[in-house]
C-alpha cells in the first residue's frame, strides 16, 4: 500500500509547499481574470486546492505556463483546453457538460421536480378537515378512549 | 414497487458505490494521453550538454520513459527494477530528468546507476507539463510510432513490471512484426 | 500503566454498551421494567468508563509517555500544555474515542432528561443508543486502539501538525462531534418509535429538542471549522466544498429539514413517516460523514490518514445501522396511521413542506456533487472533479428560494390560510424590500450590484417578515414589553435564528461579491492600494515562540490618510517537525477584515505578500452563532420541560401501561 504513504507525505507536505511567487499584471481586470480562471483549475499535487490557492512547484509552473500564454493573447477557453490536453478533466473544477455529467449538471432540477410532484400529489389529495364541535357526550367518550385504551390503528394499502 | 423499500434500495446503492470505492484510489490522475501521439521534444543530454536528446530519436522502437530526479526520493525505490531491466537489454529506457541540476543528475546516477539510454535534462519542467507528468517518479510506454500506451504512475515494483508493463511491451513489439 | 488503564476501561464500556443494548431493547419487548432500567445504570457506566479512557489518553499526552504510539505521532514535549490536551483528538484513534465519549455523554443526558418518558420509549431509545455505541467501541477496539504501546518507545515525539497547533483545534472537534453524536438521540426516537408501533405528535415532542440541540452544536461546529480555516490557511477562503466539508453539511442540512419538520408533526400530528425518515437520514449523513473521512474514498486535506480496512468496518456499521433502520421503516411504514389532521396547500404546514423539499434537494445536490467523482470513476469512465464552481452553481439558488418562503411562512396560519392574507400582513415587508433591490441596483450600475440586491433585499425580507411574524404590539407602546415577554422560546428561536440566516447571507453575499485581493512582491518600505486601503510593509524582524521561529512582516493600513490597523503576518518554522507554516495577519472589523498573508522569500528582504480587503465577512459567522443561539434557546421552551411535569401528574399509568403492552 505504497500509495497511501505517498498520501499522507503529500498531505503534511501540502501545508508547506511555498512556491507562490506573485505574477506581475498591468491591470486589475487582468489580475481579475486570471485569479477567477486559477480558482477553476485544479492542484494535480495538492488536489484540494486550486492553481491559485496552492504552493505546489507544479502549480507555480502552470501559474507560469497560462500566464505566458494569457500576455500572448490566448482566451480562457485556450487555456482550459491546455491543462485539459495534458492532465484531463481532473483538472476542471466545473464539470464539463457532457453525456457523462448530464446527470450531475441535471441532477438538482431533476430532484425539485420529482420532489415537487411528488408534494404536489400528496398536497392535492388532502382535503381540509372540517372543525367539528364534539357534543358533551362525545367528549367524555373520547377521554375515556384516551386514558383506557390504544387506539386502533389503521392499516393502509398504499 | 412499494414506495416504502424505496430508502433502503437508494441506501443499497450507495453502499455498493462506496463499497467499491474502497477498492479505488482517489488520488491517482489517468492520462488523457493514452493512444495519443508522444509530445515532440527535443531536450540536452544530462551527460552531453552539447548533444541533443528528442521524441526523434526514441522513435522506431518500443521504448520506456521514465521521470527521474536526484531530489526524488521514490526515485531510489524503483531504480534498481530500471538498473536490471536495463541489464537484460529487453526494452530501452529514456530517462526525463525532470526540474533537476545537471551535476546533482550526473552525481546520482554515478551513485545510483545509470539504466538510462539516454537522460534528457527538463530543467524547467516545460516538457513534462506536456506530458502530463504531476508527480515525481512516472513511467510512459510508448511504442514504435511514438504512441503512447500506458503510463505507471509511482515507483515501479517488481510485480507491476512483470504483470503490467513487460507484457505490455512485448505485445507492442509483436505487433511490428 | 495508565495507558492499559484506559485500555482496560474501553473493554468495559464495550460489555456495558452490550449490556445496554440487549437488556433495554429485551426488556421493552417482554415488559420486564427491571431489565430496562438496566438502561439507566449501564449509561452512568459507560460515561464513567469512557470518561475514566479519555481521561488515561489525555495524561499520557500530558506527561510526555511517547510509548504509547499514538502519543509519539501526535505530540512533541515542546508543545505546548493545551495542544497537548487537544491533540488527543487530533487524529484518528483519538477522535474515535472522542466520539465514543459523547456518545456516551448523550446517553447520559437522555436518562436525565426524560422523566416523563413512557418506560417502554425510554428502554428503546436507550436501547438503540447502546447499539450504535456497540458498534463504535468494537471499532475503536478492533481497528483504532489509541493505546496500542510502542516497542521500543520512541525519546520525541513527532509532534503535531502545525495547522493543528491552535485554539480551532480545542473546540471545533468537540461541537462538531456535539453535533454528529447528538443526531444519534433523534435518530434512537425514530427507531423506538417505529419498534414499538406508536408514532404520534407526543413522539415528536419529546424528540424534537435533542435534535434541535444537536443542530446548534453542530451549527456552532461548521462555522468554528470555517473561521479556523479562513484565519489559518491563508488565502481568505472559507468554505471550499471539500468532500470533508460536505461531510459535516449534509447532515445539517437534513437536519435543518427535520427540526422544522418535528415541528409540524409535534403541532398536527403529520408528516410522521417523513419526520421519522429524515431522523434516520440525519443520522445516516452522519455515520457517512465518519466513512468519508477516515476510510480514504475521497480525497481531502481533512481526511484522517487512514486505510480501507478501517473503511470496510465503518461501512459494515452503516450497513449493519441504517440497512437494519430502513428495512425496519420499510416493515412498518405501513403502521404509521394516517393522520386525519390535514392542511391546505397555503398554510404554515405547506410552506414547510417546501422547506423541507428544498432543503432535502439541496442536501442531494451536495451529496450528488461530493459522490460523483466516484461514481464515474468506479463505472469506469475515468476521473473527472466537481468543485466549488458546480456547488456554488446549483447551490446558490436553492437557498435564495429558501431564503424567500421562509418570510412567508413564519406569517402563515396553521392548517389553512389564504394568500390574500398572507400577502396582507408582508405587504411591508415586500416594499421595504423592492426599495432596497431597486436603491442597490441604481448605486451600484452593475451585473455585481443586482447580486448584490438580491441578496441583501432577501435578508431585509426575511427580517421584517419576520419580526412581522412576531405579532407584537406597538401601540401602545407600553404594550410591547408584555407581548415580547409573552412570546415562547420556541418562537424566540425562530426569530433569532431565522435573522441569523440573513445576516449570513449578507456576509456571504457581500463578501464573495466585492472582496478585493492582490498578490504582490514587496519589500520593507514598500506601500500597495487595495480597495481604498493603503497597506504599508513597514518592517521584518525575526520573533520567536514556544516551539517556532519566526519572520514577522508588520503592515501598517491606512484608509483616508489616517491609520486604522496594524496587521503582522508570519511565517513560522516549526522546531520538531521543521515545517513552515502561515500565520496571516487580519483585523476583523463589523464592516470588513483587512488580511494580509506572506506566500515565500523572493531575493533579499523582498516576499511574496497577498493582501485582502473583504467585506463583512465576519457576518457570516456572527450570522452562525445567531443561528446556533436560537437553536438553543427554542430547544428550552417551556413546553418541553413542563410536558415531562405535566405528563408525570396526569398519567401516573403509563408506566404501567408501558410495561402490559407491546
Amino acid at each position: 500500500m505504497r500509495w497511501i504513504w505517498f498520501a499522507v507525505l503529500l498531505t503534511f507536505t501540502c501545508a508547506t509547499f511555498g512556491a507562490d511567487s506573485p505574477l506581475v499584471f498591468n491591470s486589475a481586470e487582468k489580475e481579475t481574470r486570471f485569479t477567477k480562471l486559477m480558482t477553476e483549475l485544479r492542484c494535480l499535487v495538492c488536489q484540494n486546492q486550486s492553481l491559485e490557492d496552492s504552493n505546489a512547484p507544479l502549480a507555480q509552473d502552470l501559474r507560469n505556463q497560462a500566464y505566458t500564454m494569457m500576455r500572448d493573447g490566448a482566451s480562457d477557453d485556450d487555456i482550459m483546453d491546455y491543462m485539459v490536453d495534458r492532465y484531463g478533466d481532473f483538472v476542471r473544477y466545473r464539470p464539463a457538460f457532457r453525456p457523462v455529467t448530464f446527470l450531475l449538471w441535471l441532477g438538482p432540477l431533476l430532484l425539485l421536480l420529482i420532489a415537487a410532484a411528488v408534494a404536489w400529489r400528496w398536497l392535492g389529495a388532502q382535503q381540509v378537515a372540517e372543525a367539528v364541535e364534539l357534543s358533551e357526550a362525545d367528549d367524555a367518550r373520547a377521554r375515556r378512549l384516551l386514558d383506557g385504551k390504544a387506539p386502533r390503528k389503521e392499516k393502509h394499502r398504499k | 414497487m412499494r414506495k416504502r423499500f424505496f430508502p433502503l434500495i437508494i441506501f443499497t446503492g450507495l453502499v455498493g458505490l462506496l463499497a467499491i470505492g474502497l477498492t479505488l484510489n482517489p488520488r491517482v490522475v489517468p492520462s488523457p494521453l493514452i493512444d495519443k501521439p508522444a509530445p515532440l521534444f527535443s531536450l540536452p543530454q544530462v551527460h552531453n550538454a552539447a548533444a541533443v536528446i528528442g521524441s526523434e530519436q526514441m522513435k522506431g522502437k518500443v521504448v520506456l520513459l521514465n521521470v527521474w530526479a536526484s531530489w526524488c526520493v521514490s526515485c531510489r525505490l524503483e531504480h534498481e527494477q530500471f538498473v536490471k531491466l536495463a541489464t537484460s537489454g529487453e526494452v530501452p529506457v529514456y530517462g526525463l530528468n525532470y526540474k533537476d541540476r545537471r551535476e546533482d543528475a550526473v552525481r546520482w546516477l554515478e551513485f545510483y546507476g545509470n539504466p538510462y539510454v539516454v537522460s534528457a535534462l527538463d530543467a524547467d519542467g516545460r516538457v513534462g507539463i506536456d506530458f502530463g507528468v504531476y508527480g515525481v517518479p512516472e513511467t510512459f510506454v510508448i511504442d514504435g510510432e511514438g504512441i503512447i500506451r500506458y503510463k505507471h504512475i509511482g515507483p515501479i515494483d517488481e510485480t507491476t513490471l512483470g504483470k503490467k508493463i513487460m507484457p505490455l511491451v512485448r505485445e507492442l513489439k509483436g505487433r511490428r512484426l | 500503566m495508565i495507558a492499559e488503564l484506559g485500555h482496560f476501561a474501553l473493554i468495559v464500556a464495550l460489555a456495558l454498551s452490550g449490556a445496554q443494548a440487549f437488556f433495554t431493547l429485551a426488556g421493552a419487548v417482554v415488559g420486564n421494567q427491571s431489565w430496562m432500567n438496566v438502561g439507566r445504570t449501564t449509561a452512568r457506566g459507560q460515561a464513567a468508563f469512557l470518561s475514566i479512557a479519555l481521561a488515561a489518553l489525555a495524561y499520557s499526552f500530558i506527561i510526555n509517555d511517547f510509548s504509547v504510539a499514538y502519543v509519539a505521532q501526535n505530540s512533541n514535549s515542546a508543545l505546548p500544555l493545551h495542544y497537548r490536551i487537544s491533540a488527543v483528538w487530533g487524529a484518528h484513534e483519538g477522535s474515535m474515542l472522542l466520539w465514543g465519549w459523547i456518545l456516551s455523554l448523550w446517553t447520559l443526558a437522555v436518562t436525565v432528561f426524560s422523566r416523563g418518558l413512557p418506560a417502554q420509549l425510554l428502554a428503546r431509545v436507550l436501547g438503540v443508543m447502546g447499539l450504535v455505541s456497540l458498534g463504535f467501541l468494537a471499532f475503536i477496539l478492533a481497528t483504532s486502539n489509541p493505546f496500542s504501546r510502542l516497542d521500543p518507545p520512541m525519546t520525541e515525539g513527532r509532534d503535531l501538525n502545525p495547522l493543528l497547533q491552535d485554539p480551532g483545534l480545542i473546540f471545533h472537534p468537540p461541537l462538531l462531534y456535539l453535533g454528529y453524536v447528538g443526531f444519534a438521540v433523534g435518530f434512537a426516537f425514530a427507531i423506538a418509535a417505529l419498534l414499538g408501533g406508536r408514532l404520534d405528535a407526543a413522539w415528536a415532542r419529546w424528540s424534537r429538542p435533542w435534535t434541535l440541540a444537536a443542530w446548534s452544536f453542530l451549527t456552532l461546529g461548521i462555522a468554528l471549522g470555517s473561521f479556523w480555516a479562513y484565519y489559518e490557511l491563508g488565502w481568505g477562503g472559507w468554505w471550499f466544498w471539500d468532500p470533508v466539508e460536505n461531510a459535516s453539511f449534509m447532515p445539517w442540512l437534513a437536519a435543518t429539514a427535520l427540526i422544522h419538520s418535528s415541528a409540524v408533526t409535534e403541532k398536527r400530528g403529520v408528516l410522521k413517516g417523513w419526520t421519522v425518515l429524515l431522523a434516520i437520514t440525519v443520522f445516516a449523513l452522519s455515520l457517512l460523514g465518519t466513512f468519508l473521512v477516515r476510510s480514504g474514498v475521497l480525497t481531502s486535506v481533512h481526511a484522517f490518514a487512514t486505510d480501507p480496512s478501517r473503511g470496510v468496518f465503518i461501512l459494515g456499521l452503516l450497513v449493519a445501522v441504517i440497512g437494519g433502520s430502513l428495512l425496519l421503516y420499510a416493515w412498518r411504514a405501513a403502521t404509521i396511521s394516517r393522520a386525519s389532521a390535514l392542511f391546505a396547500p397555503i398554510s404554515r404546514e405547506g410552506f414547510i413542506l417546501v422547506n423541507n423539499l428544498l432543503l432535502f434537494v439541496a442536501m442531494a445536490t451536495v451529496l450528488l456533487g461530493t459522490l460523483y467523482p466516484l461514481a464515474v470513476d468506479a463505472l469506469g469512465y475515468g476521473k473527472l472533479s466537481v468543485g466549488p464552481p458546480y456547488f456554488n452553481t446549483v447551490f446558490i439558488p436553492l437557498m435564495l428560494a429558501v431564503a424567500l418562503i421562509m418570510g412567508a411562512g413564519a406569517i402563515a396560519r396553521w392548517k389553512n390560510d389564504s394568500a390574500s392574507r398572507i400577502g396582507g400582513r408582508l405587504r411591508m415587508a415586500a416594499v421595504a424590500t423592492v426599495v432596497v433591490a431597486v436603491a442597490v441596483i441604481a448605486v451600484t450600475r452593475d451585473a455585481t450590484g443586482i447580486r448584490a440586491a438580491l441578496a441583501v433585499s432577501l435578508a431585509l425580507w426575511i427580517v421584517s417578515s419576520t419580526i412581522t411574524a412576531m405579532n407584537v404590539r406597538l401601540r401602545p407602546l407600553s404594550a410591547l414589553a408584555p407581548s415580547l415577554a409573552q412570546m415562547p422560546a420556541a418562537q424566540w428561536g425562530m426569530v433569532i435564528a431565522h435573522i441569523g440566516f440573513a445576516v449570513a447571507l449578507v456576509g456571504i453575499a457581500l463578501s464573495s461579491l466585492y472582496s478585493t485581493e492582490t498578490h504582490r512582491r514587496m519589500v520593507p518600505g514598500d506601500r500597495v492600494l487595495v480597495a481604498g486601503y493603503a497597506f504599508a510593509f513597514t518592517e521584518l524582524r525575526e520573533v520567536d515562540g514556544p516551539n517556532y521561529r519566526a519572520t514577522e512582516a508588520v503592515f501598517e493600513v491606512a484608509a483616508h490618510g489616517k491609520q486604522v490597523a496594524v496587521l503582522r503576518a508570519q511565517k513560522r518554522i516549526y522546531s520538531a517537525s521543521n515545517m513552515p507554516m502561515t500565520e496571516a495577519g487580519i483585523d476583523g472589523a463589523f464592516t470588513r477584515d483587512l488580511y494580509v498573508s506572506l506566500g515565500e522569500p523572493l531575493e533579499g528582504s523582498a516576499w511574496s505578500v497577498r493582501l485582502y480587503v473583504k467585506p463583512y465577512i465576519r457576518w457570516i459567522w456572527l450570522g452562525a452563532m445567531l443561528i446556533a443561539a436560537g437553536g438553543f434557546v427554542a430547544a428550552f421552551d417551556r413546553r418541553y420541560r413542563l410536558l415531562a411535569r405535566r405528563n408525570i401528574a396526569a398519567h401516573p399509568t403509563t408506566q404501567r401501561q408501558a410495561m402490559a403492552g407491546r
